[in-house]
């Protein structure tokens, strides 16, 4: 048996055939070498995305509280449905399943799936937020048939009903696509729920916490084959309002069915204790997604509720104004000795100018312009100083810039002067518009806020504070300093003036003055009304006086006369005259005092064995014990009630120095 | 004959190295399968365990077929020959048609039988009996047509089936048999010239759609992680995942993950390196290339030209396999579902490869004969 022939194969070329063999091996292990040991980290990683998928765990928002701790925003737990998209293929034919157990249709679901086909594939979509039970319960039982859906519970804001506080409050949305463009905005991402507007916007970034996540093993499959880790979400930190309850619903019922604003403030510090703006809104409809149709609605509403008119209101102040006029007066040295006889009206640069009693006031020193708002009085003080000197004083009090109220959107308003007639309509400044400026009208504007904030810094001898609805000191540990609010701005007011001034005020609500109606018995009120016109008094009469064109009422008044301790402003659109308004602000200052009362019988029971005395004034030493909210050093005028605890207290400190005043 | 042969002559060093690979591929298979459908006994007998009994079967046919003198495997051939193009005629003709290609024959009561597995073993004993009987320092135009045609005819068979993976292995045994058996440069040159004509054409013409996806997507597998370049994707990361020590047996995400595709046969050694990282790969590496080395010694102590064609054919057909297979998992070939002789799980495949080890051994223990 004999195959082939005798000669063999000759060695040199099976030699080469293990070289070639050698070859296909280096090659081999060079594929090796490139994949595992170049190019191992990347593939680990890969490895990594592959299996380990991620579900996030919402953080829930921090809570917002009055200033003594009262809830006003809490969350509430719901549902979304997630759909994971890591295998389209599997995915695809459970998609008309998957619509009919979430009542949604099939084509929605598609649509969402091409519109974020650019995102990664194992970042889960929210396919449907706020589910009901039923449709919970399908996820939950097709869990091993459809692993594609997943459920995640987020925490939903709660804010009160019928839009209560809502334009301070403010509500929350999914970050805008512009935002996300911002560079403050840089560690967030699509779907997060961020503050809009107020303080959920402004304080965002106390209130949002972190959100944590669920890592779990997946197969090819995407089922789950393992937990791995979870990272629990860190919630939002919940932020302590300056805001008093009690007052904001007081403020609230007081502006129910009008249109308008009413802020209230402690003057010392700047706490704002209330905030109304009114027609207002319900953000709970914005929590989950809003309609169109509502949307719209909110929008094109011609009352603005989106608009929060205590900051956002651009409006002439009207005989408020007056108060700032005084000052000026005063400091120019012109006021305390001007008295002018008010006939009705008189005539400036050839043109007559009507005083809003029609009889005249008859001859009217500055208190009796103030307490009687005598217009013809301010005309002739607005024409002695002029506006440069008007200006003045306005700016320093903080007319036609923003208030720095840590809110956002604030409006700036305006103060005219020559410059800024020239700056912005490139004309010259007409002396004649220095006399409507003299009662507020003309080209000023200022926004409640602004407004009440001048007052305030004329009721405490000009400390001006700078309004704000959380304290820096109230905020959560890590943040404090963060929103330091700028240095207390002091505005030099010669103190007879600023006496005579409040003085005055404090009569605008006796029978002498103009706004007798809004009288509070026992609680001594300073204040100033207001009536601006929207439109001249001539265009108003051409309309036959139509309601859309009525004049705003206005009303800033403080509590007590001397160390106030609250200020109220109001914006009542459309009521006519300052005393409507005077009305609504001392229905909050009526709920200031009876809680000051009730906080006052209890620290009275609380000093059983004291005795009260009367007395007509208080000498003031500040030492360093007091904070520097307390009154500067100096007598006090006005009634004190001064308690003294019978026995001596084993303290130093005097009787005039005693902590429990109060007045009366 | 046989009587003065005995197990001394024997090769068992390549025999120990041989059950060295084999085991790692069952322990491998146990791995990749551990948590899957393949390794529940309640639906039957799980895979690594069934891969032992194959070995064992392969064993026992390796040992059967080393006695069996290959002369007269040689000697009959030709009709061993024809019954294949007949087999592979009748799969054309009432084959049975499974995804997308009619590769099997079903016989009664045996099952599904794939004739084109078996044609390779017939290939290399009929080219070896051809090649060796020629002139080799004179071989001529003919010489080669004769010898392509004899690959040639098959190798067109199962292509039609269409199994462009299977009758590709067909080439190897071809080109080192026409290499060693005498071939010219100017034949070489010729030769490539008109492959390099036919080839477009043939791209054109003979390949199915998805055998050019497959080959698209072999050299850009990010285009469609998805789809057919999935595989290589998943198989890529595998590979780069065990980085340089491995995740450890039982231990690699890609594999226990199921993202690796049909770990346990075409992707097994994926499996392996991400499991056993780059040191294991290379010293697996380095265990075939012992053995083939150890195989080509065998061929040079051949007692004839035909036994040295013998070796060399399973020779050239185990390398292409391991080429193609593990450049297939390192992502240098397309995905062609060749597996790795005797670490992939199947019957076929650890038959194949036990017979033909088997000649080897047949070859090794008449050397000192004549």
């Amino acid at each position: 048996m004999q195959f082939g022939r005798e000669e063999k194969v000759p060695t040199s070329k099976l030699l080469a055939v293990q070289y070639a063999i050698l070859a296909i091996f280096v090659l081999l292990a060079l594929g090796l070498w490139r994949l595992q040991v170049m190019g191992g980290d990347r593939y680990e990683s890969l490895a990594e995305k592959n299996r380990i998928r991620t579900i996030p765990i919402l953080a829930p928002r921090g809570k917002i509280l009055d200033r003594e701790g009262r809830i006003i925003v809490d969350n509430y737990p719901s549902f979304s449905a997630l759909l994971l998209r890591e295998q389209p293929r599997e995915l695809e034919p459970k998609i008309p399943k998957i619509a009919a157990g979430l009542n949604i249709s099939a084509d929605e679901i598609h649509q969402l799936l091409r519109r974020y086909a650019g995102r990664p594939k194992y970042e889960p979509l929210v396919i449907k937020q706020d589910i009901t039970p039923d449709e919970l319960a399908f996820i939950e039982a097709n869990k091993s048939e459809i692993p594609e859906l997943e459920t995640i519970m987020v925490h939903r804001r709660l804010y009160p009903k019928d839009g209560f506080a809502a334009h301070l409050i403010g509500y929350v949305g999914e970050v805008s696509e512009d935002d996300l463009n911002r560079p403050q905005f840089e560690l967030y991402s699509q779907g997060d729920i961020v503050g809009k507007s107020g303080v959920e916007q402004q304080y965002n970034d106390i209130l949002i916490g972190k959100d944590g996540e669920r890592r779990a093993l997946v197969d090819s499959h995407g089922k789950e084959v393992g937990r791995l880790s979870k990272t629990p979400a860190e919630p939002g930190k919940p932020l302590k309002l300056t805001i008093d309850l009690d007052l904001q619903i007081a403020a609230e019922e007081a502006l129910e069915g009008h249109n308008g604003a009413m802020i209230a403030m402690d003057p010392r510090t700047g706490d704002i204790l209330a905030l109304v703006s009114r027609p207002t809104f319900d953000p709970n409809h914005f929590a989950v997604r809003i309609s169109r149709d509502e949307w719209n609605k909110l929008i094109t509403d011609p009352a603005k509720p989106l608009l929060n008119k205590a900051i956002q209101a651009q409006l002439a102040p009207g005989s408020v104004f007056k108060i700032i006029m005084s000052v000026a007066g005063w400091e120019e040295g012109i006021a305390q000795n001007l008295n002018v006889h008010c006939n009705g009206g008189a005539t400036f640069y050839g043109r007559r100018f009507g005083c809003w009693v029609k009889g005249g006031h008859g001859s009217v020193d500055l208190t009796k312009a103030i307490y009687q708002s005598c217009d013809v009085f301010f005309y002739t003080l607005a024409e002695r100083l002029g506006i440069g000197r008007i200006a003045k004083y306005a700016t320093a009090l903080g007319l036609g810039q923003k208030t720095g109220v840590d809110l956002p959107q604030e409006a700036s308003g305006v103060m005219p002067s020559e410059e800024w007639k020239i700056r912005n309509f490139k004309q010259k400044w007409f002396a004649g518009e220095t006399i409507s400026v003299g009662i507020g009208q003309g080209a000023v504007a200022t926004t409640p806020m602004q407004l009440m904030r001048a007052i305030a810094a004329i009721s405490m001898d000009g400390q001006m504070v700078v309004p704000h609805v959380v304290n820096p000191t109230d905020m959560p540990k890590g943040y404090v300093g963060v929103n330091q609010r700028p240095e207390v701005k002091n505005v030099s007011i010669d103190s007879t003036g600023w006496n005579v001034i409040t003085d005055a005020m404090g009569r605008v609500l006796l029978p002498e003055g103009t706004a007798p109606s809004a009288h509070v018995p026992g609680v001594d009120i300073a204040g100033k009304t207001g009536s601006a016109q929207v439109v001249s008094l001539d265009t108003r009469a051409k309309h036959g006086n139509n309601d859309s064109f009525a004049q705003n009422g206005w009303f800033v008044g403080f509590t007590p006369r001397r160390n106030p301790e609250i200020i109220v402003a109001v914006l009542f659109e459309g009521g006519e005259h300052g005393r409507l308004a005077a009305r609504l602000a001392t229905q909050v200052i009526k709920a200031y005092a009876e809680k000051q009362r009730r906080i006052g019988v209890k620290s009275a029971s609380a000093m059983k064995d004291s005795k009260e005395v009367d007395v007509s004034a208080l000498w003031n030493r500040r030492d360093e014990h007091d904070d520097k909210d307390a009154p500067p050093d100096g007598i006090q005028g006005g009634r004190f009630r001064v308690a003294i605890p019978a026995k001596p207290s084993p303290s130093k400190i005097p009787a005039y120095m005693a902590s429990h005043i109060e007045v009366r | 004959m046989g009587k003065n042969l005995s197990f001394r002559d024997f090769d068992w060093a390549l025999f120990g190295f041989i059950m060295a690979i084999s085991a790692l591929g069952v322990l491998q298979i146990y791995s990749a399968s551990i948590n899957t459908k393949f390794a529940d006994t309640a639906a039957g007998t799980p895979v690594h365990i069934k891969q032992v009994y194959w070995l064992l079967a392969g064993i026992g046919v390796m040992f059967i077929v080393s006695r069996i003198d290959y002369h007269l495997l040689l000697e009959h051939i030709h009709w061993a020959y024809a019954a294949s193009i007949v087999a592979l005629l009748a799969v054309t003709a009432f084959g049975y048609t499974a995804l997308g290609a009619k590769r099997w024959i079903r016989i009664p009561g045996l099952g599904l039988f794939q004739p084109s597995e078996w044609v390779k073993l017939v290939l290399i004993i009929a080219l070896a009996r051809y090649i060796s009987s020629l002139n080799q320092k004179d071989v001529t135009w003919l010489d080669i047509l004769k010898a392509g045609a004899i690959a040639g005819v098959p190798f067109l068979l199962v292509i039609k089936q269409p199994d462009l993976g299977t009758s590709l292995t067909y080439l190897p045994a071809l080109i080192v048999g026409l290499f060693l058996g005498g071939i010219r440069f100017k034949h070489v040159a010729v030769i490539l010239v008109a492959v390099a004509l036919v080839v477009p054409v043939a791209w054109k013409k003979a390949l199915k759609p998805y055998q050019k996806e497959r080959l698209v997507n072999f050299m850009h597998p990010e285009n469609d992680p998805k789809g057919s370049g999935y595989q290589i994707q998943q198989s890529l990361i595998a590979v780069g995942n065990g980085g340089i020590f491995g995740k450890g047996v039982a231990g690699g995400t890609q594999t226990q993950g199921m993202f690796l595709p049909v770990t346990h046969t075409d992707f097994i050694f994926a499996a392996f390196a991400e499991e056993h990282g780059f040191v294991g790969a290379t010293a697996v590496l380095l265990l075939y290339f012992i053995v083939l080395m150890r195989l080509i010694q065998n061929a040079q102590t051949a007692p004839d030209r035909a036994g040295t064609m013998l070796v060399m054919g399973v020779v050239a057909i185990l390398v292409f396999h391991i080429l193609v297979n593990i450049g297939m998992v390192v992502g240098m070939m397309p995905v062609t579902g060749i597996p790795l002789p005797l670490m992939s799980y199947g019957g076929s495949s650890v038959m194949f490869t036990f017979l033909a080890l088997g000649i080897v051994m047949n070859v090794r223990m008449r050397r000192f004969v004549n």
